[in-house]
């Protein structure tokens, strides 16, 4: 059992929490993430790490609630314990030797974005981010990304928090400007990512995607996160669980992976809606 | 001593209908009485010479256990069996024993072999019924051993080393112990509470579990030797499913077989209301013919399917599963398509709306027929396929199940482990690796092979082990 020793609500839908892990957290490395099990008969969900304390041998992470198992996670508080919790798993993002990087984070994605930002501002690299919400009570992490980035843009959908419209906007700018980055590491929905590519590929700029499909175990065995990425022509399947999550964005079939996604999206559907059914008969 | 039965047939075992049992998950062989294990033993002839126990991977000494069960004396014969074997409820069930032990009975000469299995699956039963002592702790001999991987060649290794008095402690990636015969095997061929059993056992004889740890990522090989122990043995399993790389595979609908059966087994998908989702119902094909194909077959069948195939590139001959779960799936309604290769994968598209639910999803499998040609080096008969005689099978679940490769995670955070073109560690004939105090054993190191066969390795790895530490 892992114990929760703090809980944080980021916006009605985002949940930080640090979890009791010592050997995860002595090993995470920005970009890998974990497989937890809220309870006994719980489904095995991955979450990327969002950041360590090797001293205190915690791990946090920050979910988004969007189906039935994350609903019973935001249910448990800070003292509760976790069934199950696993990890780091995934290859940790490449970071050496990059002066100069785009971060481009989405929604909830961005918990993730933020990590690899401040690795890369403690080794000295200029970070520019990129951050997007759907509206400005949906915005999480300013003060993080503002203490680790040269330059921070905000972007929201509606226009009600920093700048409307979404990441494409302001990357598309600063490099038709001229700005030269080593890398653009993306982090969100996979529409979101798919753009970001689409945008940088009249500059040539490389793109890091970070993935997160669907999976059980977390180490190979079940092949459910596999992808495909087109490398010189040819389809070549990749597990994201070992081989990722990160991809070279270019590569990356972000429809076959989107249409993937939603292999369970009427079992969620149903699974979220009974779950909420059955919170509500508890609290009765 | 009474006189020998002379039956040229074995005792049938008793079975849950085909029509019952294709509904549900519940065991399918209910196995022996205690009357008739005795009569299936009366019909061993205690051959001398033993031509059996060649065939055992662990060396059962068969004919022993066999007189014991003859005197009624099942405790007796339970003894027995655990001298050479730590999982005996576990082999009895799903070992291929008639390409082992019973394939060596000179009852099979003219006639049936003896039930070897049977009598095995059933004495360790009873043991488990009514057999209420407590297996002891040894006193430690204060060494210390990791063992990688809670399958079956991992707590193989980790029961003889413990018997032994050496500290064992287990290291499972999963969040319960067993591996594959929890993720893998399903319920209904191996109740999961055989494999509790069999675990608890090893925990009293004081070894240590600890689900949770993928060693290559929470913790490397090297940092297990820095924590104390003295000698290490990776029992990691086959690890990657491979795919067929013909176009479709990546369609919703598309498992590989560890995929599903992990989902119905480990994760329970199998139940009423699961919180962890698998397609149930429709129509099923399942490429491969081994175990595990027929498992998976099996499994589509009681999550509800319509109606399910194996499809198979050769013939019935050369299918490599064992035989009674061929002739259970064939009973329960599973159709072969043999000779038959997949060369396609169908999915539905809507051009008119891309929004359309059913977009991305299986329609079905597009195979070609096959004829068999020369055999190839293994003596198989090689399959060609026949020119235009393509067809498709309606299905909405495709499930691969035509083998793994070995999973690279610890052979990356290893430095001078050596593998083989295949990704299989490579060990001498003691287990051991190219690595000082490491040693492996299962399918880490041979490709996807049988329990039994892990079992031997790491039977044969606890005995080096013992040997090296004890220098």
């Amino acid at each position: 059992m892992y114990k929760i020793v703090n809980k944080k609500v980021l916006n009605p839908t985002v949940i930080e929490l640090q979890i009791e892990a010592p050997l995860v957290a002595n090993k995470a490395k920005p970009g890998q993430f974990i497989i937890l099990r809220v309870d006994e008969n719980s489904e095995r969900i991955p979450l990327t790490v969002a950041g360590v304390n090797k001293e205190a041998g915690t791990v946090k992470i920050i979910y988004q609630v969007v189906g039935a198992t994350t609903k019973k996670l935001s249910y448990k508080e800070a003292g509760e314990y976790l069934q199950d919790f696993v990890g780091p798993l995934g290859v940790a993002t490449h970071l050496e030797g990059l002066k100069k990087v785009c971060i481009v984070g989405g929604g909830v994605g961005c918990a993730i974005a933020m990590p690899i930002a401040e690795e890369l501002n403690r080794i000295g690299a200029d970070v520019t981010s990129i951050i997007g919400f759907r509206s400005k009570d949906l915005v999480i992490l300013e003060d993080e990304f503002k203490s680790c980035s040269n330059t921070l843009k905000i972007m929201t959908d509606d226009g009600s928090y920093g700048d409307k419209g979404n990441v494409t906007l302001p990357l598309k700018e600063l490099l038709e400007n001229g700005e030269k980055f080593d890398m653009i590491i993306t982090i969100g929905p996979l529409i979101m990512m798919k753009y970001v590519v689409e945008t940088a590929r009249p500059f040539g700029t490389p793109v890091t995607a970070s993935m997160n499909p669907i999976m059980i175990d977390g180490t190979g065995m079940c092949g459910g996160c596999r992808l495909t990425l087109n490398i010189d022509d040819k389809k070549v399947t990749k597990f994201a669980c070992v081989d990722g999550p990160d991809f070279n964005g270019y590569e990356i079939d972000f429809d076959e992976a989107m249409s993937r996604g939603r292999m369970y999206a009427d079992f969620e559907r149903h699974a979220y809606k009974e779950s909420c059914n059955l919170f509500k008969k508890e609290a009765n | 001593m009474a006189k020998a039965n002379m039956s040229l047939a074995r005792n049938v075992m008793p079975t849950q209908d085909a029509k019952v049992r294709a509904g549900n998950f519940d065991e399918v062989a209910l196995g022996y009485s205690e009357e008739v294990a005795i009569d299936e033993a009366m019909r061993c002839l205690d051959c001398k010479n033993m031509p059996c126990v060649s065939g055992c991977p662990v060396k059962i000494h068969i004919p022993k256990f066999i007189n014991k069960v003859k005197e009624g004396d099942f405790e007796g014969a339970y003894q027995i069996i655990s001298e050479s074997s730590s999982l005996p409820a576990v082999c009895g069930r799903v070992c291929p024993q008639e390409t082992q032990c019973e394939s060596k009975c000179v009852r099979g000469i003219k006639g049936e072999s003896v039930g070897i299995g049977r009598l095995e699956r059933f004495v360790a039963d009873w043991h488990n019924t009514f057999c209420k002592e407590e297996p002891i702790r040894p006193e430690s001999n204060g060494h210390r051993v990791a063992v990688i991987g809670s399958g079956p060649s991992g707590l193989t290794c980790a029961g003889d080393l413990a018997k032994k008095g050496y500290e064992v402690t287990v290291y499972e990636a999963l969040h319960t112990a067993g591996g594959v015969l929890v993720y893998g095997i399903p319920e209904f061929r191996l109740p999961k509470a055989i494999v509790a059993k069999e675990v608890d056992t090893l925990e009293k004889l004081g070894v240590k579990i600890e689900t949770n740890v993928v060693i290559g990522k929470t913790l490397t090989v090297n940092e297990l030797f820095e924590m104390g122990y003295e000698a290490v043995f990776i029992g990691s399993g086959a690890g990657l499913p491979n795919f067929m790389g013909i176009p479709g595979e990546a369609l919703n609908g598309v498992y590989s077989a560890n995929e599903f059966l992990t989902r119905s087994n480990l994760m329970k998908s199998y139940l009423d209301n699961p919180e962890t989702p698998i397609m149930k119902g429709g129509r099923v094909a399942v490429v491969g013919g081994g175990n595990v194909a027929m498992d998976a077959a099996r499994t589509a069948l009681r999550l509800g399917a319509e109606k399910v195939y194996i499809v198979y590139r050769r013939s019935m001959d050369e299918l490599p599963a064992r035989r009674e779960e061929v002739e259970h799936a064939e009973e329960e309604g599973i159709e072969f398509k043999l000779l038959c290769n997949p060369i396609e994968i169908t999915g539905y598209n809507n051009p008119d709306d891309v929004r359309d639910p059913k977009n991305g999803f299986v329609t079905g499998i597009k195979c070609v027929k096959m004829e068999l040609g020369e055999p190839d080096e293994r003596g198989r008969r090689r399959p060609t396929e026949i020119p235009h005689s393509e067809f498709t099978i309606d299905v909405d679940t495709v499930i691969i199940s035509i083998g793994t490769s070995p999973n690279p995670l610890i052979k990356s955070t290893t430095d001078g482990l050596d593998v083989n073109s295949r990704g299989g560690i490579i060990v001498n004939e003691d287990g051991l690796t190219s690595r000082k105090a490491v040693y492996a054993g299962g399918d880490a190191v041979t490709g996807a092979a049988t329990v039994i066969s892990a079992m031997g390795a790491g039977k044969i790895a606890a005995k080096a082990i013992d040997e090296y530490l004890s220098e």
